[in-house]
């Protein structure tokens, strides 16, 4: 297969410009002819179904919360880059541009990532227009902190719930156009099955989650934006309900799966306390501008961090990366912070810690400062672990965060399968194998308000708007929902002694053993068989009490952790065929003499878009070559 | 440790319900509530038992899915926390903690601890927004707002939408959850223009939803996880009196 990325013509800083000038339109009266469902509602999906019904089209919206308002996106703390350099400290967009290609490692596609950077700027001015009521200085003017991978301040925030703010603010848009009649607005459903029919993606089989009835919807183009799959390794920062039934669900369908294996662990997560933790607790990377990271010299070393003295200290990050120093990119630091730990210097009662420090910037901005920039994340890790940050300093530890793999999606965010769109953290587009903090919110807003009402009116333009389907097509339809029946059916009918949860949590540690922070080809051949068996087990000895006709979460779990399962397996097969290093992809078999990543650029200079060939079958790896036109790939280096 | 456990069981919205008790051994003090939840439903689906049902998401606060009153409580015991901010550490060995769903006529339960929160949204859409399309903004820093006002707009705009403050409420009023709304856009200079409509629509939505009238008992910002206060119900009334004065 020949994938075509449709990346237009001309110098890069000018291809958008040319693409918006050169785009084919969909006249307004012709606009509300069309259909559009979208599939998630947190920052990609809100943005894009209010925008798109802004212009006319009519929209259905679908989410498996109970609000939009309360999609995964709203846990978002730390804030939102953009180009704006109010802060006069010499950004751009091809500054933002080329840190983002960097802190990627060179794995993500040139033109799109340009592209995000130069919509950045009018993100802000949107939302700022929307009442979302950023942090600022005493002038009136916007602030800015620094975030890890950059030498600039451009990071927007609302004090520790930037997420939260953007994702109400992209709601209330939302929210207008349903009042307005625009939008049609599923709540509580959730979308268990992609239509393909004349290869075209026409319409999504759901699951109303209320009282359990499964019902399908016809578009014109489908549009996922269903958020992240880092709910594989079941302990994460992650949302309990985050999940990648619609993603895979349409790769099944065919839609091809890019870089499975890229998941960020991000370091400085709270440390895992005891077995039966449900989930890991961010403290966001802003807390880097002020806090700094170290562990004792010398290993066994198990007085209290106050009995420390300054110079039995090693602040090691700072050490290893001194012009980016605690800012170092995510991966670098929680890979550096996994090497400290493994020579026996972790802090805390497992070990597996390391401190976040903030005496040093207490001293110098004083309490009220510190605590003005960062006292709800202090009041959570106080009301979590029972310990004050004031006092002592923090523990943290690296945590399964955010997947930068997703569906394959070419400049248009189109899918290969003709009609499907894939948008936010579902997609795979911009971030290559690292993605840079404050980013994410930046790509799902990027896509949602600004990209998707120029491709898909392209797309819109050069199809009929559908009529009643053709008996071919009507059959699609019947045949998907029936499958998810017959799905359904089969979860409850399994009828054995274990609960899901417990198959969850033993994916989880073999994704986090075998596929984790560091991956050798042993570790992940091994991954594969344990999947397998646990897979089979699963389908043997699970236990789904209740029916399917009723408000039933241990069957919502159960369809989630069956598609988990297999996913699993893939994210092991990719990071098995991606026989190098780069960014969060650490296989020990290749790494510099002092434990970096080592990047074979001659053979993985690609995208890894991964075909699904049936159950039991092996998937088929496709790839995209990653051409780069305007940087030269260099060795990232952040000392 | 050991808690008792009385759980509200309701298998459907138009079935009866009871409290069922459950006893739970060997927990450990450092786990969170909801995680004793999960404890208890992993237990009960290994005997066979429905599992109960009941909402959670982000686990940290912010998504203000956890709807439980806990011994009457709404969100439990702690200060400014959310139901999933709540650790055993909070209770006594062998304490028995009555567990229940929101109890407001708006908000009916659909299953167990489940209940249907969606009249908040049908306000929000009646009103909760400033119409501006995408691609229309200004540079945001083209209106300078003060440092006070938009941190004032952001202890309005932190609500989460749980809606504890209407569980709280003896009447089961809304006005906590509406006048955040409303003080979070109004304080705004960018608010400002659909300041008199916003709110009259968001109070008629309301009225509409079947929320009950406010007391003055401000049980609600007592109950209320982000501390919204109750000075703002004050503050939207008087900007409802407003908007009802006919322009002159
Ligand atoms: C704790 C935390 C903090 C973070 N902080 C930052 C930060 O400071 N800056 C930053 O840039 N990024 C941050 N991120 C990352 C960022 O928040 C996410 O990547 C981003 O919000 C994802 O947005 P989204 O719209 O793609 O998906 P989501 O917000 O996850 O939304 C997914 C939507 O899809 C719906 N859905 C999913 N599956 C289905 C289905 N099958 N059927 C129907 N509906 C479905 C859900 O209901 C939901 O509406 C953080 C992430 C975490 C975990
Ligand atoms: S005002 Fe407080 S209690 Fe009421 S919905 Fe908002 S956060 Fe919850
Ligand atoms: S689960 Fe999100 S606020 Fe409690």
């Amino acid at each position: 297969m020949k994938l075509d990325a449709r990346v237009p013509a001309g110098p890069l800083a000018d291809k958008w410009k040319n693409f918006k000038a050169s785009v084919r339109l969909v006249s307004p009266a012709n606009k509300r002819k069309y259909e559009v469902i979208v599939v998630g509602t947190g920052l990609a999906g809100a943005s894009a179904a209010a925008s798109l019904a802004e212009l006319g089209y009519r929209v259905k919206a679908f989410c498996f919360h109970d609000s939009p308002r309360r999609a995964h996106s709203i846990a978002a703390q730390g804030g939102i880059n953009a180009a704006k350099n109010y802060q006069n400290d010499g950004d751009s967009v091809r500054r933002l541009f080329y840190d983002t290609i960097k802190g990627g490692d060179f794995r993500s596609r040139e033109a799109n990532v340009y592209r995000l950077a130069e919509v950045s700027v009018n993100i802000i001015d949107q939302c700022v227009a929307q009442g979302v009521p950023f942090a600022r200085e005493y002038g009136g003017m916007l602030t800015n902190r620094s975030f890890g991978g950059a030498q600039v301040s451009r990071t927007f925030y609302a004090r520790g719930a930037t997420g939260q703010q953007l994702l109400l603010g992209a709601y209330s848009a939302l929210s207008r156009q349903i009042g307005q009649g625009r939008v049609q607005m599923f709540p509580r459903h959730e979308m268990l099955d992609l239509v393909v029919a004349d290869g075209k993606a026409q319409g999504i089989v759901t699951r109303n989650l209320v009282n359990g009835e499964l019902k399908a919807h016809a578009a014109d183009a489908v549009l996922l934006c269903t958020g992240g799959y880092g709910n594989a390794y079941y302990l994460s920062t992650y949302a309990r309900g985050s999940n990648a039934t619609a993603i895979w669900r349409a790769h099944r369908r065919g839609a091809l799966f890019a870089n499975p294996c890229f998941t960020q662990i991000h370091p400085t997560c709270i440390p895992v306390s005891g077995e039966y933790q449900s989930k890991l607790t961010l403290m966001s990377e802003s807390l880097r501008n002020d806090g700094r990271c170290w562990v004792p010299k010398h290993a066994g070393d198990r007085r209290p961090a106050g009995l420390i003295p300054e110079e039995e200290r090693d602040y090691f990050l700072e050490r290893i990366y001194p012009s980016y120093g605690n800012l170092a990119p995510r991966d670098i630091a929680s890979r550096a912070a996994k090497r400290v730990c493994d020579e026996g210097r972790g802090v805390g009662k497992s070990g597996l810690g390391v401190y976040l420090d903030f005496s040093e910037a207490i001293g110098r901005l004083g309490q009220k400062t510190v605590q003005e920039r960062y006292a709800n994340l202090f009041d959570m890790y106080h009301e979590i672990t029972g310990e004050s940050a004031y006092e002592a300093p923090m523990r943290i530890f690296p945590a399964v965060h955010y997947t930068m793999g997703g569906l394959w999606v070419d400049y248009h965010l189109m899918s290969n399968l003709p009609g499907l769109f894939v948008l936010g953290e579902a997609n795979f587009s911009d971030h290559g194998a690292n993605r840079l903090g404050a980013s994410a919110l930046m790509q799902g807003l990027a896509d949602g308000y600004f990209v998707i009402p120029y491709t898909l009116g392209d797309y819109l333009s050069q199809q009929k708007p559908s009529g009643p389907r053709n008996a071919a097509e009507t059959e699609a339809f019947w045949a998907a929902t029936e499958d998810v029946q017959n799905r359904i059916r089969k979860l409850l009918e399994v009828r054995g002694g274990r609960p899901v949860s417990e198959f969850h949590r033993q994916l989880g540690k073999i994704l986090w053993d075998q596929c984790g922070m560091s991956r050798t080809r042993k570790g992940l051949e091994q991954g594969i068989e344990q999947i397998r068996q646990l897979r089979k087990e699963f389908w043997e000895d699970l236990n789904v009490p209740g029916s399917g006709e009723d408000l039933n979460q241990s069957l919502e779990k159960a369809g989630r952790v069956a598609d988990f399962l297999e996913l699993g397996e893939l994210m092991c097969r990719d990071a098995l065929e991606r026989d190098e290093s780069c960014g969060c992809h650490f296989r020990e078999e290749h790494q510099t003499a002092e434990g970096e990543c080592a990047r074979k650029d001659d053979s993985f200079a690609q995208v890894a878009a991964w075909e699904y060939s049936g159950e039991g079958k092996a998937a088929v790896r496709h790839v995209e070559p990653l051409k780069y036109e305007e940087v030269s790939l260099a060795t990232r280096s952040y000392k | 440790m050991k808690l008792h456990l009385k759980i509200w069981r309701q298998p459907g919205k138009d079935h009866p319900g009871k409290l069922e008790m459950y006893d739970l051994d060997g927990l450990n003090p450092d786990m969170s509530f909801l995680e004793m939840m999960d404890v208890l439903n992993d237990r009960l689906t290994r005997e066979g038992k429905e599992p109960v049902a009941f909402e959670h998401d982000c686990r940290e606060g912010i998504c203000g899915s956890c709807a439980m009153a806990i011994n009457g409580e709404p969100h439990g015991p702690n200060d400014g926390a959310t139901t999933c901010q709540v650790y055993l550490r909070s209770f006594k060995d062998g304490e028995t903690l009555t567990v229940e769903p929101w109890r407001a006529r708006a908000f009916p339960v659909l299953k167990d601890l489940v209940t249907d929160r969606s009249a908040f949204d049908r306000i929000m859409q009646a009103g909760g927004f400033i119409s501006v399309n995408t691609g229309q903004a200004p540079d945001a820093n083209a209106m300078p707002i003060g440092k006070e006002t938009a941190e004032q707009a952001f202890d309005a705009a932190h609500c989460i939408g749980c809606g504890a403050c209407v569980a709280a409420c003896r009447n089961g009023s809304a006005m906590l959850f509406v006048a955040a709304k409303v003080s979070h856009l109004g304080l705004l200079p960018q608010g400002q223009p659909e300041r008199k409509q916003r709110v009259r629509r968001m109070v008629e939505a309301m009225d509409a939803a079947g929320f009950g009238n406010c007391s003055n008992q401000y049980a609600c910002e007592a109950v209320c996880p982000k501390e919204i206060s109750a000075d703002l119900i004050a503050r939207m009334n008087r900007d409802y009196a407003l908007s009802l004065v006919p322009k002159l």
